[in-house]
């Protein structure tokens, strides 16, 4: 609608001046065709773009690109180098533990060894007293019972005698007269059968 | 007149010259669409010099951003072209960053769309098959032909597909300068008209205003949209060159 009356206007005039004037077809051509199609607009487009466009990528080669791929291939490196290295001090505390475990078995059976070989002693010796005791207290045991059995004779040869006493002593008392030393051993000794 | 004027999606687009300049007959002038691409190229080297110039170890959120964009195109490029391809990094860098910025240049308010004009996809979109031509026939002499001769094709077949080959080949410029343009074209003049129907239906009283809301609610969301389409597009726009690089680097698929 607001087209119309500009573009019934402007055609006619640019259309006569032709060539010459192609440089102000710009504004004039801003009511007659769509802005993208617009031929006039081509040139300066095109060389504002080349300029543009090649001072960017220029720039982007020359000063941007090598600082990106710079910081991250430092980065990167960095990255590397920590792993390397978090990997060698792995692989130490590895072999740290590695050497401890084993310091600790040896320990181990070294302790196991001493303790058998304690044990052993301690055994040996407990046993050995244990002999010993054992030898004494059957020589005790032996001597003692050696005692009892001469102690036991020498009383069972004092009862006769004491029998005999006792015998004469209660004839005495009861018959009141001495009794005969031979007929009381001989009546003792058959009552003691 | 004036309401129209307001809501004219097309307005966005149009092109006038700062500094008027006229070389062999040739408008140049300094326009508004060469004041953003200025702008874009200053933004983009200022982040990226900036963000990088403490060149930490660990970095911070901006160098993240730069760092993360660097690895992303390079990591898109190798896996596509392989590791000769990586000599066209600055290349596809630049171009990734330049789409980018000027995409999201564009998505503030009266700001120009850089990229919102064929000729500007064009060029850049010739860049990249001038690249490809160029290179292939040097590195590969007429063996760079053998793009339009696939492997194991019956000969009876040979020139149908040799002449797709061509159309296909030739239609890439075209294409990828298509695809970008009338993305940010479409999404611009979709924004407008949404936003246009807020100015509009809210000059209708109170009605209009509460009506309005839905319009706006839109436009929020469009402007979502555009911002993700801005991103697309940018990264569409460098996987489409890493592929088509490839194709100089290796002739024969």
């Amino acid at each position: 609608m607001f087209v119309t009356s500009a573009y019934a206007q402007e055609t006619a005039p640019a259309a006569a001046e032709g060539d010459t004037h192609a440089g102000t077809a710009v504004p004039a051509a801003e009511h007659e065709t769509f802005p993208p199609f617009n031929a006039a607009t081509f040139p300066s487009q095109i060389l504002w773009l080349v300029i543009t466009f090649g001072l960017f990528y220029l720039f982007l080669k020359r000063v941007v690109m090598p600082r990106l791929g710079g910081i991250i291939d430092v980065r990167n490196d960095r990255i590397t180098q920590d792993l390397d290295h978090a990997a060698r001090l792995k692989g130490e505390a590895d072999a740290a533990v590695a050497a401890y475990e084993q310091e600790l078995a040896e320990a181990k059976a070294n302790a196991n060894k001493i303790g058998q070989q304690a044990n052993d002693a301690a055994k040996a010796e407990a046993e050995g007293t244990r002999k010993k005791l054992e030898a004494e207290l059957e020589k005790k045991l032996g001597e003692a019972e050696a005692s009892i059995a001469s102690i036991k004779a020498k009383a069972m040869k004092e009862v006769g005698t004491i029998a005999e006493d006792t015998t004469s002593a209660i004839v005495e008392a009861l018959v009141g007269g001495k009794a005969d030393k031979s007929e009381v051993a001989a009546a003792v000794k058959s009552a003691s059968r | 007149m004036a309401a129209a004027d307001k809501v004219d999606p097309i307005h966005q687009f149009q092109i006038h010259p700062i500094i008027p300049l006229h070389i062999g007959g040739y408008d140049v002038s300094f326009t508004n669409s060469a004041l953003f691409m200025v702008v874009t190229v200053l933004v983009a080297s200022a982040f990226l010099y900036m963000s990088t110039a403490s060149r930490a170890l660990i970095p911070g959120r901006l160098q993240s951003v730069s760092e993360m964009a660097y690895e992303f195109v390079g990591n898109m490029l190798r896996d596509a072209a392989g590791k000769q391809g990586m000599q066209f990094f600055p290349l596809v860098f630049s171009l990734f960053m330049f789409v980018l910025v000027a995409n999201l240049i564009g998505l503030f308010p009266y700001f120009f769309t850089v990229t919102s004009h064929i000729i500007v996809t064009f060029t850049l979109a010739a860049l990249v098959i001038g690249t490809v031509i160029v290179y292939g026939f040097a590195k590969h002499g007429l063996g760079f032909l053998k793009l339009f001769v696939p492997h194991g094709v019956p000969g009876y077949l040979l020139p149908l597909v040799v002449a797709i080959e061509v159309i296909s080949f030739v239609s890439r410029p075209v294409s990828l300068s298509v695809r970008l343009f009338a993305n940010m074209l479409a999404g611009h003049i979709t924004l407008k008209v949404f936003s246009g129907f807020v100015v509009s239906l809210s000059a209708l009283g109170a009605v209009g205003i509460a009506g309005s809301v839905l319009p706006l609610a839109m436009a929020v969301a469009l402007t979502a949209l555009e911002l993700l389409v801005a991103f697309l597009q940018a990264y569409v726009f460098a996987v489409l060159t890493c592929m088509y690089l490839n194709d100089a680097l290796h002739p024969s698929h």
